[in-house]
C-alpha cells in the first residue's frame, strides 16, 4: 500500500469526533484530499451533472501551469541583480538561479502558511471541509510582486485578501473578487513606495547566503512599462522587445516571461481549464485599444509591445481566466475578456498616476462579470420567451 | 427625580449606543464617517458637533412638535437644524480653526445627517423635551463612538500617529515598518466601519436581527 496513504490511515482515528486531535480535523482533511481524491462524491441520481475531476485537481494543473514562469522569474531575479551590480560576465547559471530561488522561496511559504493558516482556522471553526483555492492563489501572489516586497506586508495583504476578499463572502467558489489581486492591491494602495515606481524595489540588492552580489549604490531600475510612461510615453526602445518577450527585463517575480507564460498558458487551454475564449478577448481587446491609442496620437507605444509589457500577458493567461471571478456564460467571456484588455490600455495609456492597469482593469471587471452575465440569461430568456409565445 | 431617570428614559439614552447604534445597526450617517475620520482630532470634534446639534435640535423640536403643521414639519426640522449647524460651525471656526478647515464642507452637511433628520422624524416628534435631550445625546455618542474608533484606527495605521503625536516608534520605522497609504483613503474607511459592524453584529447576536 502506498505509505502516504498508510499515514493518512494511521492519522484519522486521532482527528475523528471526540478523538485527541480533533481541532486539526480541517488540516488533515485537507492535504488527503489534496493528495487523493476523496472517496466522496456527487451522489447518484443527483440532477446536477458533474465532471469527474475535482476542483484540487483543477487547482494542482493551474498550479503546474504557473511552474515553467515561476522558475524563470527565480532565473530573472539573479540575472536582474547580476546585470545591476555588474557582475553578468562572471555569473553562472545555476548561481544566479538559486538566488533567484532564495530570494522567491520565503515569500512562497509566507503567502502560503498565512493564507492556508486562516483558511484551516476558518473551516474548523465554520465546521466545514477545507477549501483548495488557496492553493493557487497562494502561488499567484508572490509572482505578482516585486521581488523586494517586504515579507511582513506580504503576510498583512494576504491576510486582509483572505478574510476580506474570500472568507467574508463564503470562501472559495464564492468570492466576487480574485484574491490574489486583492492582495496586490492591498499592497499597491498601502505601500506604493514598496511596490511601484522606478525606486529600488524591481531587483535584489543584496547577497543571500553568500550567493549573488551586494550592490554599493542603491541600484534603481524602472521596468521598461514604467519607463515608457515616466518619459510621457515617448515610446519604448524597440531593441528591447526580445528582452521583454524572453522576460529579462525588470518587473514582478512572475509577470515578466511571455514564452513562460504562453507555456503556462497553452497547458491550461489543452487541459481545458481555462476559457480560450476569455484569454483571446483579453489580448485582443488590449491590441484593439492599443492600436486605437496610438492612432490617436495619444501614445508610442505600439500595439503589440503593450501586450508583452508588464503584467498584461500574466494577467491575461492566469488571472481574467479564473473560473470562478470571471463571466461563467460563454458569450459574456468575450464582453468580459475585451472590456478588461481595453480598460488595461487605457489606466496605462491615459492615466500617469499608475503605469501599470491590468490589476485595476481586472478587478474592475471582475465586479461587473455578474452583470454580464445576467445581462446574456436575460437576453436568452426572453428570446425564448417569444419563441415559446408565437404559435 | 425618579422620573427624570425613568426606565424608558435611560433606554433611550443608552439604546443607541450599543443595540441601536445610529451608524452600525441603522447603518446612517456613513459618508460623513467615511469622510472625516482620517484623524482623530477631526473625528472627535465631529461626533461631538453632531452629539450637540441632534440634542439642542430634538428639544426644540420636541417643544414645538404641537404646533408643527403636519404638512410642513420637514421644513421646519430643516430650518431648526440649520440654525444649530450655522452656531456650531461659527463656534468651530472662532475657536478650533484648523480643525474646522480640515472638517469643511462635511460640518455644513451636518444638515443632510440622515441621523439627525431620523431622531427628529422618530423620536422629537413624539416625545417630550427631556427624553429627546437624552435620545440626541444617546445617538450622537453612538455616532461619536465609532467614528472615534474609526479615526483611531486610520491615524494609528495611516500615519502612526494619535492626536498628531508619533505613537508609532522610531526604531520600528527603522526595521522596515511603513505607515499604510490605504488607510488614509477613505475607501479604507468603509471597510473599517464594516468591520465595526461585523464586530457588533457577531458580539450582540441576539438584539440585532
Amino acid at each position: 500500500m502506498n505509505p502516504i496513504k498508510k499515514l493518512f490511515d494511521n492519522i484519522h482515528p486521532y482527528v475523528e469526533e471526540g478523538g485527541k486531535f480533533h481541532a486539526f480535523r480541517s488540516l488533515v482533511d485537507g492535504f488527503e484530499t489534496f493528495a487523493f481524491v476523496p472517496n466522496t462524491t456527487s451522489r447518484v441520481g443527483c440532477v446536477n451533472i458533474h465532471d469527474a475531476i475535482d476542483s484540487k485537481r483543477i487547482m494542482s494543473f493551474v498550479v503546474i501551469a504557473l511552474i515553467p514562469a515561476l522558475l524563470f522569474g527565480m532565473y530573472n531575479v539573479g540575472y536582474q541583480n547580476a546585470l545591476a551590480t555588474g557582475h553578468l560576465a562572471d555569473a553562472t547559471f545555476w548561481g544566479m538561479f538559486w538566488y533567484g530561488f532564495l530570494a522567491v522561496l520565503p515569500k512562497i511559504i509566507v503567502s502560503y502558511v498565512v493564507g492556508l493558516g486562516i483558511e484551516f482556522v476558518v473551516a474548523q471553526w465554520k465546521n466545514e471541509e477545507i477549501q483548495e483555492g488557496f492553493l493557487v492563489s497562494g502561488i499567484l501572489i508572490p509572482m505578482i510582486v516585486p521581488v523586494t516586497c517586504p515579507l511582513w506586508m506580504l503576510a498583512l495583504a494576504v491576510a486582509f485578501s483572505v478574510i476580506l476578499a474570500k472568507e467574508i463572502f463564503g470562501g472559495t467558489g464564492m468570492n466576487i473578487f480574485n484574491p490574489a489581486l486583492i492582495t496586490r492591491a492591498f499592497l499597491f494602495f498601502s505601500y506604493p513606495s514598496a511596490m511601484t515606481g522606478d525606486a529600488t524595489v524591481w531587483v535584489a540588492q543584496d547577497t543571500i547566503f553568500g550567493l549573488g552580489y551586494k550592490a554599493t549604490d542603491a541600484y534603481t531600475a524602472a521596468t521598461p512599462l514604467g519607463e515608457a510612461a515616466q518619459a510621457g510615453f515617448s515610446g519604448f526602445d524597440p531593441s528591447q522587445i526580445q528582452d521583454a518577450i524572453v522576460g529579462l527585463i525588470p518587473g514582478c517575480i512572475g509577470e515578466t516571461s511571455v514564452i513562460a507564460i504562453a507555456l503556462g498558458g497553452l497547458l491550461l487551454l489543452w487541459t481545458g481549464v481555462a476559457s480560450w475564449k476569455t484569454m483571446l478577448s483579453v489580448f485582443v481587446g488590449g491590441a484593439a485599444t492599443g492600436y486605437l491609442m496610438q492612432a490617436l496620437g495619444l501614445t508610442q507605444i505600439e500595439w503589440y509591445e503593450h501586450l508583452v509589457l508588464g503584467g498584461f500577458a500574466f494577467g491575461a493567461v492566469f488571472m481574467a481566466t479564473d473560473p470562478v471571478t470571471s463571466c461563467r456564460t460563454e458569450s459574456g467571456k468575450y464582453v468580459y475578456g475585451l472590456l478588461i484588455g481595453f480598460i488595461a490600455v487605457l489606466v496605462r495609456v491615459l492615466n500617469p498616476g499608475y503605469p501599470e492597469g491590468m490589476m485595476l482593469a481586472i478587478l474592475l471587471m471582475n465586479l461587473f462579470a455578474s452583470l454580464i452575465d445576467y445581462c446574456f440569461v436575460q437576453s436568452n430568456i426572453n428570446m425564448r420567451a417569444k419563441r415559446a409565445t408565437i404559435k | 427625580m425618579s422620573k427624570l431617570f425613568s426606565d424608558e428614559n435611560k433606554a433611550a439614552f443608552t439604546s443607541p449606543l450599543n443595540v441601536n447604534n445610529p451608524v452600525a445597526v441603522q447603518v446612517l450617517g456613513i459618508c460623513s464617517a467615511l469622510a472625516v475620520t482620517s484623524q482623530l482630532k477631526p473625528a472627535i470634534v465631529m461626533g461631538l458637533s453632531v452629539t450637540v446639534i441632534t440634542a439642542f435640535s430634538n428639544v426644540i423640536i420636541s417643544l414645538l412638535r404641537k404646533t408643527i403643521p403636519n404638512r410642513i414639519r420637514i421644513i421646519v426640522q430643516l430650518v431648526v437644524v440649520a440654525a444649530l449647524v450655522t452656531i456650531v460651525s461659527q463656534l468651530l471656526k472662532a475657536y478650533v480653526y484648523d480643525v474646522s478647515v480640515q472638517l469643511s464642507v462635511y460640518v455644513g452637511l451636518i444638515i443632510t445627517n440622515c441621523i439627525l433628520m431620523g431622531r427628529l422624524e422618530a423620536f422629537a416628534m413624539q416625545n417630550g423635551p427631556w427624553p429627546s435631550f437624552l435620545d440626541g445625546i444617546g445617538n450622537g455618542l453612538g455616532y461619536a463612538a465609532i467614528l472615534i474608533i474609526v479615526g483611531f484606527v486610520r491615524e494609528l495605521f495611516g500615519f502612526g500617529t494619535l492626536f498628531g503625536y508619533n505613537v508609532i516608534p522610531q526604531f520600528m520605522y527603522e526595521a522596515g515598518y511603513q505607515n499604510n497609504g490605504m488607510m488614509v483613503m477613505p475607501a479604507m474607511s468603509l471597510i473599517i466601519v464594516g468591520c465595526v459592524i461585523w464586530a457588533h453584529r457577531a458580539y450582540n447576536k441576539e438584539e440585532v436581527k
